[in-house]
Parts: C-alpha cells; structure tokens; sequence
C-alpha cells in the first residue's frame, strides 16, 4: 500500500474521530445547559407536535430566513438543497452492491441530480459571497473565516465537477478504499490529484464543524426560543439551579 | 428642539447605509456607589473605573451564565452571520451605527467568547491570529463598548424572528448588562429603580397613603363625570382579584385613563378586586437587567401579596415586559399557584378579562362615544413577541384589536410588516427609558413613527392605542419630534373607559351638564 493512502486512511479516521466527537460533544454540553426560562418566540406552538411542525418547517423551508431576506434565502436554500442532493450521490461510495439500499442510490434520477448539484451549488455559495462582498451590512459583520468557508465549500463542489468533466479518477478503486475504511481492510486511494485535492477539502471540513460556526445545524434544534411549547400558564417551568433556589428560601411554598 | 437630527421618515422603508460609530458616544449613566450597593453589586473605588480583578470576575460570570443559560451557550455558537437580521432593527434603522445591527451587537460578547471558550480563538490568538474568526481580547475598551451598545437594544426581540436559528439578542443583552453590573458597571436608571419596589412596593417611590389618595381622587373624578361611584379598593382582604398594574397607571397621561377603564369593567362586570400596596407595580426590571435572581425577588412580591390579602385570582394591567415576566416566568419564580383558582389562567391579562365581558355581552357599550378618533395599535414587542393574550398562537394580535373594535367605530392597521409579530419597538422599552438616552430613543423610534405618519395620511387615523406603560410614555415624549402631538397616544382601556355605560351612568351627568 501507498504511502500517500496509509496518510488518508489515517486522516480519514481521525477527521470522522473528530467530527463525531465533536458534535457529540457539543450536542451533550446542549442538552446539559438547562433552559430556565420560557423564551419561545411567540407565536409558538401550544404542543410538543407543533414544535416539531415549527422546526421541520425551519430546517426545511428556513421558514425565518424566508421572511427575513429574499436574496439570502434563495442563495442559502438552493446551497443546502444541493449539498444535500451531493450527499446522496456520493452514497454510493459506502453501500454495498449487494443491499437492497443499493438501487436507491445507484439509479439515474439521484445521480444526475447529485451531479448538477455541484452546479447549483456553486451558484447558492457564489450569492452567499457576493452578498458578503457589496452588501455593506453583511461586509461589517463578516470575518475572513466567513469569507474562507465559503471557498473552501466552493473548492471542495468545484473540484468534484472537475472529476466528473476534466479528470475522472477510477471510482472502482475509490470504492474499494472508502469500504476498505468500513472494514477496516485498507485500499489503496486513486492517486489523482484533483481527487486528493477534493477529498483533503472534505476532511478539513468535517473537522472544523464541531469547533466552528457550522455549528448552527445542531444548534437549530437547540434554540429554547423555538423548540419551547408556549403553555408557560398552563405548566410549571422550572430548572435545576432555580428549584435549588427555591429549596434554599422555601419562599415558594 | 435637539443638538442632533431627527431621523426623516419616507412613503416605503429605507434600509441605510452603514456609519460606523454614529452612536458610539451614547451611554447611560452609570450606576453610583449607593445604587449598586442595593443591588448588591460590587462598585469601583473610583467612579467610571471598573472593579479589582474585573477581567477574570468577567469570565468567571461569563462561564457561569454559558452553564446556566441553554440559549446563551447556543447563541454564543450558532451565528453564521447570514445578515439576515442586520435590518431588522428599530435603533439600527434610526441610526445607522452597524454596531446597532443585532449579529454586530452580539459579536461585541461573541468575540470574547471566542477568544477565550472555544480551541479556534484559544488556538488562534497564539499566532496572533485571533481576527480570523472574529475573536478579540478583553480589555477595557471592549468593556465600555459594551456597556454603551447593549444599553443600545430595548430587548424586544424582532430580530429573533427573523433568525433562521431563532438567536435571540435580547439573550445576549441581558447576559452582557449583567455581567457588566457584576463588574461594577451597573445601570444608574435600573438598579435606582429596582429597590424602590423592594422599599415602597412600586418604581415610582409612591408609598401607600399617596397611593390611597391617588385612588380616592380616581373615585371621584369618575363619580364627577359620570355619576356613577366606581371603587378603587386597596388592600382589601377577600378580594377575589388582585390587580397588579403599572404604576405609571396611577398618574401619568394616558395611562390613568386605562386604569379607570379597568375599574369600570370590573365594576360593570360586578366582580369583587383590590390593588396591593406591596405588589403596587406590574413592571419588572429585573427582565432588563437579566438578573434572574432579581428578576425572581420582585415576582415573588406579587406572590406575598396574593396570599396575604387571600384573593383567588390575579390581572395584569396593561404592560409589555410586565406582562411577558407575569405570563412566561411568574408560574417559574414565583409559583407553583395551587392557592389560586385554577378555573382561571393564571395570571390573566386585563384585555382577557374584558374581552371575555365582550363576548358574554355583560358590557353595555355606546361604540360613538370613540368616533371623535381614527384608531391604530401599536404591537408591543414583549406581547407581539414573547408572550400571549387568549387562547391561540397569535391571539395577543386578534384579542386588543377585536377590544378596540368592540369600542370604536373608526380602525385602521399600520402596513403590514410593521405590526404583530413584525412590530417594531417604541425605542424605549428593555430599560432604556431615560432622559440620558433620549436620542437613542429619538432615534430608535423611527420606524414606528414611519408607520404610523402613513397611517395618518392614508387612512385618516388620529390616534394609536397601546397596551404597554412604557410604550405610551415613550410616545408621550417623541411623538412631537416627528410632528406629531403627544395626545396621539392613547390606552386601550381608556378607549373602553370612554364608551362603556355604567348602570345609572348619565342621569346625574345630565344634571351638572344643565347646571353648567
């Protein structure tokens, strides 16, 4: 085996290691962090089941950012949209021939969407830069991370049109290393260096998400001003440290 | 009228172009010595200097609130700086400072957060390279920046609506004004207020003989006007209400005018209430401050003051942030309420109480008696936004809107994207209702007067109505820097007020109308 593979095996491990770690992490420090207050953001949902028709609607839809800003939403949409239509076709990298999962990813319909994704995405990510760059408000507030996030997202869809248009690599031997992973039997990586190029993108990616702002996926479902049930009246809120509070006064009793 | 200008207002609109620093100068008063002792927070030894060892207490309560606050923790990660909110709000809009726009406002603490809680900034800012995601040292400067820009926010939370991860800045402003007062870097308006509800039962510092009196004479300017004797009980044991209200509702214009339309319904409605001198304030600034400690001292008044008189149910008068605190948080810090009449919401909103005497058909109304005014409402934010009146999502819209119609003949909404959960801010609520803001104030009120100066020459409107003490005072005061008059605003209650019939109303009237 390579040299060059042994590297991205191991890289592979460690970005998946910290990218699961990490959110793990951050999901666990979420759900430790008491909210205790009622703070939805009202109109709220008077029941568990509307909070999740909220959310679903906010994670789907990005209900806010629709009501907010047309630019953004269509831009910032269409980027998710593609990401995830990218995500599906790039499935048929870690299942099996054999699985009944198999033809639902290895079929026409997902893997051409999955390919023009790349361009739509480069389209959404290409708004989300412009808007940063010429709209002043947007400009004030950006960090060079903002700006180097969306470059390298931008890096990561362009270099993976290019292994479909200009430089295809051998996608046998590609599946065979990412299964290789799975089974921990390691393969060795086509050695291409758009594929490298792409693929090293990818794992920078995943582990900077738990320690940057990507953080806003897990976070979505974390936000007390829209996951709450608003029936503060009706049912008693109360956290950890406030009813320790209280047991210290007994002033609520 | 003012050393600087007041901002126009135009037909649709107008998002401005960003100038940096337009308000750095704005500051309120920092809290002294003696008011900070009452709180209980530290001081300075010298005024204007922060306290010994002022950056690591900083960090210290920062860390504290990031373990005890979900939403603070969250927010601190979340933000992608999309913009989306960066036009959202009233201050931003007034006054072009970027440092107005909520992300920007946010990121004053999020830099520090960054710096100094998470391995990219910790990493970082080893190489010298901490801006590269937005991360910054804490130093003095940062403090004072802090101290004016988050007493540049009245916490009302547009911005959250808008948010595609629900962030809320109003989060991060108490979070901030309560680390910074920990510090000794108080507001004077709010902590000299807060112990004045502790000391006398109110923020105004009205102890209970000047209350009995106020109410005495409310007694007899109704009996005056219309024959009728309405009680303002006080202290009375074995009421069945007890009415928590503003007490701005005692004297000032036009608040004094709702609270005698809620007297009037209570009469028309023959149920038996009382004020409490002890709770005699619906307003809790402890919410401003985000202290939840104090926050819960100044709710758990209201308690005492529910089982010492025995009463079985408990109203609200009409205040935003008051009512946001009763309906959210008083179950939370001051209940549970199993001593109350659980056949009633706990607490109820004044406009539930007279909307459900609508709907029965106990009020006798003469709708003509408001047809000398074009009525509008203005959506307070802590109601539009953070609470509810009624039943439904959504019902804190319906309920005061189907109240004035109910008492008024002439109504028009303001456009569209300036009301319900949209509305924008009086520009002094959250805390800043104070002389020594009163440009920020000025300024911040533009988008409202914007809305209403169309209403007026689209539709002939003559008068808004509001359900919030510190939005009709707010108004009271900038209404005639944008040409308006300060009579333009107006109660709900006192809408009510002037077209209910009193049983017995109008015989005696007559009267003293032909001995005129």
């Amino acid at each position: 085996m390579s040299v060059l593979s042994i590297i991205y095996v191991v890289l592979f491990y460690v970005a998946l290691a910290v990218l699961i770690g990490g959110i793990a992490n951050k999901i666990m420090l979420y759900k430790r962090v008491p909210a205790p207050l009622k703070i939805a953001v009202t109109p709220a949902p008077l029941t568990t089941g509307g909070v999740v028709y909220r959310l679903f609607y906010e994670v789907v839809f990005f209900n806010s950012l629709f009501r907010a800003s047309k630019w953004t939403w269509i831009f910032g949409w269409i980027f998710h949209v593609s990401l995830l239509l990218a995500f599906f076709r790039h499935l048929r990298y870690v299942i099996s021939p054999d699985t009944f999962i198999w033809p639902l990813v290895n079929n026409m319909i997902v893997q051409s969407f999955g390919h023009y994704a790349g361009f739509t995405m480069l389209v959404g990510l290409a708004g989300l830069f412009a808007r940063r760059v010429f709209v002043d408000r947007v400009k004030y507030i950006s960090s060079a991370s903002d700006y180097l996030m969306l470059l390298l997202i931008m890096g990561i869809a362009g270099s993976g049109l290019m292994i479909v248009y200009v430089a295809h690599t051998d996608v046998i031997q590609l599946k065979a290393f990412v299964m290789g992973l799975f089974l921990a039997d390691p393969q060795n990586l086509p050695s291409d260096p758009i594929l490298l190029v792409h693929i090293t993108m990818v794992l920078f990616l995943a582990m900077i998400f738990p320690i940057s702002k990507l953080l806003h996926a897990p976070g979505l479902f974390f936000a007390p001003t829209r996951n709450q049930v608003d029936n503060p009246r009706e049912k008693r809120h109360i956290s950890p440290w406030g009813a320790e509070l209280e047991a210290k006064d007994g002033r609520n009793s | 009228m003012a050393d600087y200008d007041i901002p126009e207002t135009h037909e649709f609109p107008i998002i401005p172009s960003i100038m940096e620093g337009s308000m750095a100068h704005s500051s309120p008063f920092v809290a002294g010595k003696e008011f900070q002792d009452d709180m209980g927070f530290p001081s300075p030894e010298e005024p204007g200097e922060l306290i010994e060892g002022w950056k690591e207490k900083f960090l210290e309560i920062f860390q504290d609130k990031l373990n005890k606050y979900r939403s603070l923790q969250v927010f601190m990660d979340g933000c992608v700086k999309c913009g989306a909110c960066t036009d959202k709000c009233h201050y931003f809009i007034g006054t072009a400072d970027p440092k107005n726009m909520p992300v920007a406002r946010q990121d004053l603490i999020r830099s520090v957060y960054r710096y100094y809680f998470t391995f990219t900034g910790k990493t970082l800012s080893k190489f010298g390279l901490a801006g590269l995601v937005g991360a910054r040292e804490l130093t003095k400067e940062v403090i004072d920046e802090m101290y004016s820009y988050y007493h540049q926010c009245s916490e009302c939370r547009r911005c959250a609506v808008f948010c595609p991860f629900g962030i809320d800045t109003a989060e991060v402003t108490m979070a901030a004004r309560d680390i910074l007062a920990q510090i000794g870097m108080g507001q004077k308006y709010s902590n000299q207020i807060i112990p004045k509800v502790h000391k006398i039962g109110n923020n105004l510092g009205l102890p209970e003989p000047a209350l009995a009196d106020t109410l005495e004479g409310l007694e007899e300017e109704i009996e005056d006007d219309i024959g009728v004797k309405v009680r303002f009980p006080l202290d009375e044991k074995g009421a069945d209400i007890l009415l928590v209200t503003p007490s701005a509702d005692f004297f000032a214009e036009p608040h004094v005018d709702g609270l005698m339309g809620y007297a009037k319904v209570f009469h028309a409605a023959g149920v038996s209430w009382t004020i409490s001198s002890k709770a005699s304030e619906a307003a809790n600034f402890g919410l401003f401050i985000g202290n939840y400690e104090s926050m819960r001292e100044i709710s758990l008044r209201i308690r005492d003051a529910a089982k010492e008189l025995g009463v079985k149910r408990i109203v609200f008068g009409e205040c935003g942030h008051a009512w946001r605190v009763a309906y959210n948080h008083l179950n939370t810090l001051a209940g549970p309420w199993d001593f109350l009449d659980q056949n009633y919401p706990i607490p109820q909103h004044i406009l539930e109480f007279t909307k459900d005497c609508l709907d029965r058909g106990i009020l006798n109304i003469d709708k003509s008696e408001n047809d000398h005014m074009t009525l509008t409402f203005h959506d307070s934010c802590n109601i539009a936004r953070a609470s509810r009146i009624g039943e439904e999502p959504g019902s804190q819209f319906t309920t005061p809107r189907q109240v004035i119609q109910a008492v008024c003949n002439n109504y028009h909404d303001m456009a569209p994207e300036t009301i319900h959960d949209q509305t924008f801010c009086c520009g002094g609520g959250g805390g800043l209702l104070t002389d020594d803001l009163m440009e920020l104030r000025v300024k911040g009120a533009q988008p409202r007067m914007e809305a209403l100066k169309n209403n007026i020459a689209d539709n002939g409107v003559t008068h808004m109505a509001a359900i919030c003490a510190i939005c009709k005072s707010q108004f009271t005061k900038v209404l005639p820097y944008y040409g308006m008059t300060m009579d333009q605003i107006v109660s709900v209650h006192q809408l009510v007020s002037n077209a209910i019939i009193l049983d017995g109303q109008g015989e005696e009237a007559e009267e003293s109308d032909e001995a005129e």
